[in-house]
Parts: structure tokens; C-alpha cells; sequence
């Protein structure tokens, strides 16, 4: 029985390890891009050039030299757009997920480690936080605050903290029982101190993995904010911005629609597969 | 009298909560810069126009006298005027809800029966290359959130291939003569099932990608049930009593294995919901959501505390019902 | 004539190769009960299940021949032999609490296979059921019926196992352990239960056991295994007056015997174990050439 148990480790290994290297590829060219957009961006992303409006990609018949991946309504360079999209993008993932890895993952080992009062109002939070419908309120959030770049990130954070504080919580928790911990207590460590050096290297790869699936979800929600006209503005290449656009031009320019569909869904699944990789190199039943 | 209290302590924090978050939509919106009502108004209106339908909507007052105003209303069921429409909120929100109930049950039916099938094919072909292509579909439709499958079922079924609508509830030129705004639901009880099929062919994409991510979590979970289940004692003794493989999975292990996923379906179902706020305006579908986007934009204050209180309502519903379907079948709750 | 014959039984890990059951040849005739007895891992428990069709995935038959009144297993299509099975075997299982449904009334599991298998119609099966009930001594039977599971003690599930076992009148019986998972005072009751019932029915059993006490009280016959390999065959009575094999010896030697409590434990001596497994090598090499 033993060796049909290693085959099955090793296949889970081989498959972690395909996802892993898959998503990271995708995301280290995306990273690329968004340095690199500046430089090799063939046209200007938001020159405007009505006489060139709606022409195909390069391999079409009827296309425009130079304009690899077609244009716009307005004439815009459809590439250059999504390279320069992938800057504002990775920005928003970067950040808005960071930041509300920090926030959500810190209520959630407050409130899992230090129970009592503190568990009873975060809880209760995350529970009126749960009742509002998360798009709608991010909508709202941003329509308040105004469009740019941070009313994204605070929207964001305000809006999906609590994926971070339910799990990190609950993993808090199950880790505050364990016997080590009433070790480090007993030898005289403070709580807070316990905290972060018992519990927190614990809990860490579920943060990792949930961090990753955020910076997914971030680039999502900037996306739809863009299609309701709500993220930064209306000139700005964003993918969702173009994705909006281009679904109202849909049946005249497919391409305005499909091009940055194809590349919000890779990063999108790359997030995921990313942090489905590292979940499964992350087991300890694997290692 | 043990379930009396427990029923009491649920409305206690549910009421809690749904204050909670009137609360917070009545103050964030209110932290808006500028005037709502002078945004409503043409660049002609004067000065006193603008201080008059103030003094009307209540907003020259401090917050907290809005906020007990408006909870006083509520509490008699006037939840205010709409600024845009100029009509109750609760008529407009009450007319709109239908639509967007009908959709997110149409989707929720769709991701059971899609997980579901996903999940016995996976559990009938398991330890194959059967399973492992359904793992890898399920994989790839849990990843991706509604929004983007919504635009592929555009690009796909609007475009490439138009087999159906991809726009509004219904085609515009049709004459209804229904009585609700469940048109879906009049339409089977009036018999017309031409109007059925039009209704149908609309919702039919935006309640697929409402479905899938749910359809992918059910697959997945309820699949892997399956399998520990089909392990057990009393699986192996069916087989010996002369049954199948197929009637293994759906009659002993199915009824076993389905209630964990049933708790999940329940909470994932309240995510679904607040799906349909984007996936109604990509579709152009006349529901809640489609409308809750609009009010925003228009900064319609009163509109949009109703829409949202009513979503926290209708969250905290769904919520209710999941753990009383769980306490109702799980034999040991009912009778331990 | 054996109701089941075994003939040269061989079954291996899939893949791996690894051999559970070294050429196992053993017969049940019709109304006889033959007790299977050995260590943890000997492989009695593998042969109830071959022969019941119910070997795990990772297990595979990989030689010989298992007849069921003459019919041959391995030779019918996969619904024939499951049907057969159905019709005229049943399994007494081991553990009574993991047993049942625990979602479904008691009654549908004991009338499911007549009503299904056999065609009949649901209300002589219910009734048979009842009756069956009572044969195992369970008063109220209708309430146990109407009963879930986890409403009822180990010891009254384990009954009804045993009832629903006979439900079908089957030819042939595999008890697998069934008095290991319950409590000592429980465990002479069912034993007796058991004995009452085939004797009863007159259906031939198949006992898989550790517990040569067991043996003693309810076998005609039993075979000796270790290793997946048969070591002995022979009736109860020549067995308990003095077993031939060596390791039987052994083994009747370490069982406790409750009379003399005092008595220290006499454990199967290094030598005995060494010479049997150099029989089951033996064996494996014979295999590999011939």
C-alpha cells in the first residue's frame, strides 16, 4: 500500500508544480509588460485617430500596419491600451491586495487569538460586512469617493477584508488551542508577542495562499468599476474601461472586446492557479 | 423552549446586523461632497429651487436626525421618495425584485443541476481520466468570477453563435399581459409558453454565468463527499444485496453526502445574489441590481439605502432558510 | 456437493503485485459452517469478500476459480454475478454502528433487496421483515422499522444485520467478524443469535474469525490461514483434539483459555513463525517457476 500512496504524492507534486510554473510564467510576462509598458508600447494608448477607428487586428484583411491587435472606436492602438493596462492592473493587485491582506489578516488573528470582547465586535463586524452585496458596494464606495486609482484600492480593502479575517480567524483559532502555544505562555510570553511568533509563522501559508487569490479578485473588481465607468477615467487604458467599450461595439469590433477579455481571464486564472499551487506545495501532508 | 430561544437570539443578532448595515450605507453615502440635489437639478434651477427640495428630502438636517427619520419611516413601511423617479422606493424596489429573484433561482437551479452532474459523472469515472478532466473544468470555472464568464457567454452566444439574447428580460416588441413582474412565473401560469420561451431564451445567459462558479463549487465538494462516502460500510454491504454501481452512488451514498454541500450551496447562493448587480448591467437585464448601479451614478440616496437594505434582507433570509433546510434533514438534529 | 468451492484462489495488489491471497482452495457445503480463522492480515477476511464480490479497488483476483453452486464467478458479466450474489448470498458485516445507513429507515434496508433484487412485492417483503425481527428476538418491531439508525444500540443493529442477512433466504452466509466490534457481554449473545438462526434457516455460513473460542462453539469445519495461505483444513472436532500443523498448534496453544485466568499467555513461539513463512515462501517460488 505503500508505494501506490507515494505514486499519488508524486502525481500532486508533478501537478502542483505544472500550475505553478504556468501561473507564474503568465504573471512574470504581465509583470514585464507593465515595466517595460512605456518603452515597448508601439503607439501612444491614448492618441486618438478617428480615421483609423475600428480597425482589425494585423492578420485581417483591411488592416492597419503597426496596429498589431487593431483599434478602437477612437482610433486608439489596442495593444499598447492592454500594455499600459497591465501597469494600472498589477498596481491595483499589488497594493489593493496587499493592503487588504494586512488589514483583514490582523483583525482576523486579533479576533482569533485574543477572543473575548475583541472576537465578539470583529465577528459581529464581519457579519453586517457580509450582508452587503460586495459589488454593489464597492460601486458605492467609489462613486462616494470619487474616480482614481486610491478610491479603487480603499474600496477594495473596505469591501473584501473580511475574506482574510474569516479563514485567518478561524485558523487563529484552531492554533491558540495547541499545546505549543500554552507552552510559550507559561515561559512568560505576552500575548501580543505569542501572537506573532507562535501563532502568526502558522497561519502564514493560508495568508500567502489567500493573498494571492485577492490580488485576483482585486483586478476583477477594478475591472468591473471600469465597466460601469467608476474606476479612474474614461480616457485611462484600462482593461475593464476597454472590455465596456467594446461590448457596446461588439458585432462592429469584436477585437476591441476580445483582446482584453483574453488577458484579464489568464491573469485572472493565473491568481488562482497560482494559489492553488502553492496550497498544494504548502500541505504538509505533501512535503 | 430551547428552540424558542434559539429562534429569538437569531432575530436578535439579524436585526442587528441589517442595522448595522443601514446604518453604514446611510452614513458613507452621506459622506458624498457637493449636494445631490444640486446635481439633480437643470443649471437654471435657482437658489431657492435647490434649498426647497432640501428642506423636502431632509437633507439639511444633521445625520443622526436623517438617520432616525428615514428608520422612523421604515419601521412603517416608507422607506422615502426616489430623487430620480420622483415615486416610493419601496414600490420601485418591490417592482424590480421579481426580476432579479427569478434570475438568481433560474441560476441557482442551473449550478445544482450542473454540479450535480459534474459530480457523479466524476464520482461514477473516479481514479480515470474521467475525473481528471472534470477536476480540471472545475478548477478552471472556479477561478473565474461571474463577470468574466458573463462576457465570454456574450462573446460567444451573442456574437459568435446567436442562439440567444443577450440583452433585457424580454424581446421589447411583445405584449405581456401579465399581472406581476414574475414573468417567468405568470408566463407557465398563463399557459403561454411562447412568452415562456422569449423570457427563457433572455435569462438564459446571464443565469449561466450566474451558475457556473456556483455549479463548480458544488461539483467539487459534493464530488468529493461522494468519495469518501462510497467508502463506507454500509456502501459495501448494498453491493452485496445485488445492487449496481449507479445505484450505489444515488441511493446510498447521494443522501449522505449531499448535506455538507447543502450548507455551502446556502452561503455561496447569498454570493450569487450580489453577482446579479454586475451581470444584470452587462446584460442590460431590468432587475434590482441593474437599477441599485443607476442609483448610484445618480446619486438617488433614497433608492439606494433601499436597495441595499433590501439586499441585507433578503442575504440574511437565505441565510435563515439554509440552517432550518439543514435542521429539517439531518435525521440525527431531528430526533437527537 | 459444496454450494461454494474454492478452487486455487490467488489475488494480488493491483500494480504493485503484491500477493494477498497464495492459491486458497476451501469448500462450504450447503448447510455446513466452515469457520476461516488466522492472525490480523492472514487474508480471511479477503476470501469472504472475493467471494461476495466486494474486494477493494486496489485488490485484484488473479488466479483460480470461485464457484457458487456450480456457477462459475469470474466467467459471468459483472450485472449476472452481482445479481447471483444478491440473490443467493448475504455478508453479516463487522461493525454494527458503521453498518446502516445512517440516513435511511430501518425497514427499507431489510426489504431493499427483496423488493428490488427479487421482485417481490413490498408488502409481503415488510412483512417478512417483521417476521424476521422477531426471529432475532427484537420486541416492538414495527417501532424499530419505522426507526433510524442512531436510534438504536449497537447490540439491537447488529440484530438486525443478522436478520436482514437472512432476509432473502440466501444459500450461503459470510459473517465477517461479526462479534469483534461489540462488547464482551454482548458478544456471547449475538454468538448464540447466530448458531439459533442457521440452524434454523440451515444456511451454510462462511466464519470469518480470529477467536478460535468462537470456532469451538458454532464450526463443522475450519481452515487455518496465514500469509494468504491455507495451512490447515479439517473438522472441528479432530482440530480441537489436536490440530496437525504446527502453527495450528501454536495458535490453539496461545489462545486464553478463561478457565484458568492465572495462566500466563503463551504467544506463537519465533520458530513456529519462522517455518511458516518459509512454507508461504515456498509457495511464492513455486508460483514463479511453474
Amino acid at each position: 500500500m505503500v508505494s501506490s500512496g507515494a505514486d499519488a504524492r508524486g502525481m500532486i507534486k508533478r501537478r502542483a508544480g505544472v500550475k505553478l510554473w504556468l501561473s507564474a510564467g503568465w504573471l512574470a510576462v504581465v509583470v514585464l509588460a507593465a515595466l517595460l509598458a512605456p518603452w515597448i508600447a508601439p503607439k501612444d494608448p491614448l492618441m486618438q485617430d478617428l480615421f483609423l477607428g475600428r480597425m482589425p487586428p494585423a492578420w485581417v484583411a483591411g488592416a492597419e500596419p503597426g496596429y498589431w491587435l487593431g483599434t478602437d472606436s477612437l482610433g486608439r492602438d489596442v495593444f499598447s491600451r492592454i500594455l499600459h493596462g497591465a501597469r494600472i492592473a498589477l498596481t491595483v493587485a499589488v497594493v489593493a491586495g496587499g493592503i487588504t491582506c494586512l488589514v483583514g489578516a490582523t483583525l482576523g488573528l486579533m479576533a482569533g487569538f485574543l477572543r473575548g470582547w475583541v472576537d465578539v465586535v470583529i465577528s459581529r463586524l464581519i457579519d453586517i460586512w457580509m450582508a452587503f452585496p460586495p459589488v454593489l458596494f464597492s460601486i458605492l464606495l467609489v462613486a462616494v469617493l470619487g474616480p482614481g486609482l486610491h478610491s479603487i484600492i480603499i474600496a477594495i480593502v473596505v469591501i473584501d477584508w473580511t475574506r482574510f479575517a474569516r479563514v485567518v480567524r478561524a485558523e487563529a483559532m484552531g492554533q491558540g488551542a495547541m499545546d505549543y502555544v500554552a507552552s510559550a505562555q507559561v515561559a512568560g510570553r505576552g500575548r501580543l508577542s505569542t501572537m506573532l511568533t507562535e501563532i502568526l509563522p502558522n497561519v502564514l501559508p493560508t495568508i500567502i495562499v489567500l493573498l494571492t487569490l485577492e490580488m485576483g479578485i482585486a483586478v476583477i473588481v477594478e475591472a468591473i468599476l471600469s465597466f460601469v465607468n467608476l474606476s479612474i477615467s474614461t480616457d485611462a487604458p484600462t482593461w475593464g474601461g476597454m472590455i465596456a467599450e467594446g461590448r457596446t461595439s461588439v458585432h462592429q469590433a469584436w477585437w476591441v472586446l476580445v483582446f482584453p477579455l483574453i488577458t484579464l481571464f489568464l491573469t485572472v486564472l493565473a491568481f488562482s492557479q497560482l494559489g492553488e499551487g502553492l496550497k498544494d506545495r504548502f500541505d504538509p501532508v505533501l512535503r | 423552549m430551547q428552540l424558542f430561544r434559539a429562534v429569538l437570539l437569531r432575530l436578535a443578532t439579524t436585526a442587528v446586523t441589517l442595522l448595522g448595515v443601514a446604518i453604514i450605507v446611510f452614513v458613507v453615502i452621506r459622506v458624498v461632497p457637493g449636494n445631490p440635489i444640486a446635481m439633480m437639478l437643470p443649471p437654471g434651477a435657482t437658489d431657492a429651487d435647490v434649498a426647497r427640495l432640501t428642506a423636502q428630502y431632509g437633507f439639511d438636517k444633521s445625520i443622526p436626525h436623517q438617520f432616525l427619520i428615514w428608520a422612523g419611516g421604515v419601521l412603517r413601511g416608507d422607506f422615502g421618495l426616489s430623487i430620480t423617479a420622483r415615486q416610493p422606493v419601496l414600490d420601485l424596489v418591490l417592482g424590480r425584485l421579481p426580476a432579479t429573484l427569478e434570475l438568481s433561482v433560474m441560476a441557482l437551479v442551473m449550478a445544482c443541476l450542473l454540479g450535480g452532474v459534474a459530480a457523479l459523472t466524476g464520482t461514477r469515472a473516479r481514479e480515470g481520466a474521467g475525473e481528471a478532466a472534470i477536476d480540471v473544468a472545475n478548477g478552471m470555472a472556479l477561478s473565474i468570477p461571474d463577470f468574466l464568464w458573463g462576457l465570454i457567454l456574450v462573446l460567444l452566444f451573442g456574437v459568435l453563435w446567436p442562439l440567444f439574447h443577450i440583452s433585457g428580460r424580454v424581446t421589447p416588441s411583445l405584449e405581456l399581459p401579465f399581472v406581476t413582474n414574475f414573468y417567468l412565473f405568470e408566463s407557465v401560469l398563463r399557459l403561454r409558453f411562447d412568452l415562456w420561451a422569449d423570457i427563457v431564451s433572455h435569462m438564459f445567459l446571464p443565469a449561466l454565468a450566474l451558475a457556473i462558479p456556483l455549479a463548480a463549487i458544488i461539483g467539487q465538494l459534493l464530488k468529493q463527499s461522494l468519495k469518501e462516502t462510497m467508502h463506507l460500510d454500509y456502501v459495501t454491504l448494498a453491493r452485496t444485496k445485488g445492487y449496481g454501481e449507479n445505484h450505489v452512488i444515488l441511493r446510498e451514498a447521494l443522501r449522505n453526502a449531499i448535506l455538507p454541500t447543502l450548507t455551502l450551496v446556502g452561503v455561496q447562493f447569498t454570493f450569487l445574489i450580489g453577482g446579479t448587480v454586475i451581470i444584470e448591467r452587462l446584460f442590460s437585464y431590468e432587475g434590482l441590481g441593474n437599477m441599485a448601479i443607476d442609483a448610484v451614478i445618480n446619486r438617488d440616496l433614497p433608492l439606494i439605502q433601499g436597495i441595499v437594505i433590501l439586499f441585507a434582507v433578503i442575504f440574511t433570509a437565505v441565510n435563515l432558510c439554509v440552517d432550518l433546510l439543514y435542521a429539517v434533514l439531518n435525521p440525527r438534529l431531528r430526533h437527537g | 456437493m459444496s454450494f461454494l468451492q474454492v478452487n486455487g484462489l490467488k489475488a494480488r495488489l493491483k500494480g504493485v503485485g503484491h500477493p494477498l491471497l497464495r492459491d486458497v482452495s476451501l469448500s462450504v457445503a450447503a448447510g455446513e459452517v466452515r469457520g476461516l480463522v488466522g492472525e490480523s492480515g492472514a487474508g480471511k477476511s479477503m476470501i469472504g469478500k472475493a467471494v461476495l464480490g466486494i474486494l477493494p479497488r486496489a485488490v485484484e483476483i488473479s488466479g483460480g476459480e470461485i464457484l457458487l453452486d456450480g456457477a462459475d464467478l469470474q466467467r459471468l458479466s459483472a450485472r449476472e454475478r452481482r445479481v447471483r450474489i444478491g440473490a443467493s448470498c448475504a455478508l453479516i458485516p463487522q461493525d454494527p454502528l458503521t453498518a446502516l445507513n445512517p440516513s435511511r429507515r430501518i425497514a427499507p434496508q431489510i426489504t431493499d433487496r427483496l423488493v428490488d433484487i427479487l421482485g417481490w412485492n413490498r408488502a409481503r417483503a415488510l412483512s417478512r421483515a417483521r417476521d424476521l425481527l422477531a426471529e432475532v428476538h427484537i420486541p416492538d418491531p414495527d417501532r424499530v422499522l419505522r426507526a433510524y439508525p442512531h436510534e438504536l444500540s449497537g447490540g439491537m443493529r447488529q440484530r438486525i444485520l443478522i436478520a436482514s442477512a437472512f432476509a432473502a433466504e440466501p444459500k450461503l452466509i459470510v459473517a465477517d467478524e461479526p462479534t469483534t466490534a461489540l462488547d464482551v457481554t454482548v458478544q456471547k449473545q449475538v454468538l448464540k443469535l447466530i448458531a439459533e438462526m442457521q440452524a434454523r434457516h440451515g444456511t451454510a455460513l462462511l466464519f470469518v474469525t480470529h477467536d478460535l473460542g468462537v470456532v469451538s462453539k458454532v464450526c463443522d469445519r475450519l481452515t487455518v490461514l496465514y500469509g494468504g495461505m491455507v495451512v490447515e483444513d479439517t473438522d472441528v472436532r479432530s482440530f480441537f483434539a489436536g490440530p496437525a500443523h504446527a502453527y495450528s498448534r501454536a495458535l490453539l496453544a496461545a489462545t486464553p483459555k478463561y478457565t484458568d485466568p492465572d495462566a500466563s499467555l503463551t504467544p506463537v513461539p519465533e520458530a513456529v513463525i519462522r517455518a511458516v513463512q518459509a512454507e508461504v515462501a515456498a509457495a511464492d517460488r513455486r508460483v514463479a517457476h511453474g
